[in-house]
């Protein structure tokens, strides 16, 4: 049987962009800065594209909750080969009260809707640095799940997933429906070509509001400010190994 | 009580486990309270953590906790902390995958990759990693929450206090199925380790790597390396620190022919000193760097090696 797949592709700054704090510390510099799916749910994106062109998948279908710029976000997905979007639309206003747990709500309640098999999504976005997302899906939906994941193959009717963890390598087996979180191992996504991009602005892509799936977005946790990491002070060029040798001993790091 | 979660390694307290019940004690102090560890299948004696301010010990013993699964993990944990406020882990692989199924199941807020020790504790409010490192968050969270500590951001910080253990039973039961745990390990794990000596693209070759193992040998360290060097096959995924691979915060952190990309820095940056060695004196690296060696890493590397072992008398 051929699954049905959802993947979650977030809209975010751009990684390769210095991230600027914005003077009165309420978040960072967004206007005209440039934005693109968060890479590890192109990776997200990458891999259910792949199991469909292997017929494993039925279905890929890019949700993303944002504001109306998320839209973008979206025909990137399409272009790179998803079938369909959905666009939770977030209000502006509402993002620094907007977590992790509504997403997984908001993924949970269209898994359902679309009678999804298989969810994957990045295992974290490069912006809230949160790492929850697929977890709190998986918990919602009472659904196994497999983290950090390096490599994803159909074993029977389950899939064999191989896990990304802090001593090297896991092997888990995961059954059907399960949440799926991307690791940077997972694949390499490719370059939507100018046809595909073409073909995604006809593809179709369904709006949507919390509300409409019946999640509600009020928050007991809200962003007070974003502020610049401590920068590390440039500290002393030593002369020769020896000096640097004395230096490691006067800190007693060796 | 604080509760806080004390990860083991074939029954061991992992430097995770005694940095959660550091911050554990940390946010009890705080909040006028004390501090309670849970811990799988440890055979290490609770003397470890009482020495970092946990006055009791409940100690779990089930071979079904003895391979790490995220369901079981948490519903195991949701059973012994009712109605707590707070529930500490340390944001580590398995920390960071089953906290938030935990936070669901006790319908807390989560709140991960924190770095300091909270600002109020009711509400909590706190700071966090966030943009990768490139940014610091700050949060307020009403209510209960579980916590995620970011690993090696606050640090171990002795507090002993008198403890007690208690050895308590769950219902375990997992909906997956795990096997070949740590395919491959290196000798140090390098999340865990206390320095770590890294190259680049600027060892030229991977079998240049030999130094680098005997300099992390002589130092006690883990190795590790840049994006492209485990992008094009020289060194195993593992070892990849950055924005996208590993963050680390090591006491020491030797960099040998990295240039120090904002995206490496942003999974390094944390680090207490860093050394970076390089031929090329505008390498950006040495802006973040405490100490810096302009040179050709071939005859840098074995004169530090040397001079190391005739300091260690090894």
């Amino acid at each position: 049987m051929a699954l049905r797949v959802l993947i979650g592709c977030k809209r975010v700054i751009d990684y390769a962009v210095r991230v600027r704090v914005k003077p009165d510390k309420t978040g960072v510099v967004t206007d005209g800065v440039k934005h693109s799916m968060n890479p590890f749910d192109e990776i997200a994106v990458e891999e259910a594209v792949r199991m469909r062109e292997k017929k494993i998948a039925s279905e890929v279908i890019a949700i993303s909750c944002g504001p109306a710029q998320s839209q973008e976000t979206i025909r990137t997905a399409l272009a790179m080969g998803a079938d369909k979007g959905i666009h939770v639309e977030i209000p502006n206003a509402d993002m620094s009260v907007f977590q992790p747990i509504h997403v997984a709500k908001i993924l949970a309640a269209v898994a359902k809707k679309e009678k999804i098999d298989l969810i994957i999504v990045g295992k974290q976005a490069i912006d809230d640095d949160a790492n929850q997302t697929a977890q709190m899906t998986a918990a919602l939906l009472d659904w196994p799940q497999a983290t950090f994941a390096s490599k994803i193959e159909k074993a029977g009717d389950d899939l064999a997933v191989t896990r990304e963890i802090d001593g090297g390598l896991e092997d888990v087996k995961v059954k059907i429906p399960a949440v799926i979180s991307a690791d940077l191992r997972l694949n390499e996504p490719r370059y939507a070509t100018l046809p595909n991009i073409m073909k995604a602005k006809k593809k179709p892509v369904q709006k949507l509001s919390p509300k409409d799936l019946g999640v509600d977005i009020s928050s007991r946790i809200k962003v007070i400010s974003v502020e610049d990491p401590p920068t590390r002070q440039a500290g002393i060029k030593v002369d020769d190994v020896d000096s640097l040798v004395a230096k490691l001993k006067e800190k007693a790091l060796i | 009580a604080i509760f806080v979660f004390a990860e083991t390694a074939e029954g061991k307290y992992k430097k995770a486990a005694i940095e959660a019940v550091s911050y554990a004690k940390a946010v009890a102090d705080k909040a006028g309270d004390s501090v309670t560890a849970i811990a799988f299948n440890a055979t290490d004696p609770s003397d470890v953590l009482y020495k970092y301010g946990a006055t009791k010990v409940l100690k779990v013993n089930n071979p079904a906790l003895a391979i790490f699964t995220p369901d079981a993990y948490a519903k195991a944990i949701a059973q012994l902390v009712g109605d707590a406020s707070t529930v500490i882990l340390t944001h580590t692989n398995d920390g960071g995958t089953f906290a938030p199924l935990l936070a669901v199941a006790l319908d807390a807020n989560i709140v991960s990759n924190v770095t300091a020790a909270p600002e109020s504790v009711s509400p909590f409010v706190v700071e966090r990693k966030s943009y990768s490192g490139k940014g610091i968050m700050v949060v307020q969270a009403e209510g209960k929450n579980v916590i995620t500590v970011l690993q090696g951001s606050f640090g171990v910080i002795e507090s002993a206090v008198s403890g007690s253990e208690e050895t308590v039973s769950v219902d375990v039961q997992s909906k997956l199925t795990a096997e070949n745990q740590a395919a491959q390990s290196a000798k140090i794990n390098l999340i865990e380790a206390e320095r770590v000596v890294s190259a680049g693209r600027g060892m030229k070759a991977p079998e240049n790597w030999g130094m680098i193992e005997e300099l992390a040998d002589v130092l006690g360290a883990a190795t590790a390396c840049s994006k492209p060097c485990s992008d094009i096959g020289w060194r195993p995924h593992s070892e990849h620190v950055g924005q996208t691979g590993k963050a680390i915060s090591p006491d020491l952190y030797i960099a040998v022919g990295i240039s120090g990309a904002i995206q490496h820095l942003a999974g390094v940056g944390t680090s207490r000193v860093i050394v970076v060695i390089n031929s090329d004196p505008e390498a950006p690296f040495f802006k973040a760097a405490d100490y810096g060696v302009v040179g050709d890493a071939f005859q840098v590397v074995p004169a530090l090696i040397q001079k190391i072992k005739a300091f260690k008398g090894v």
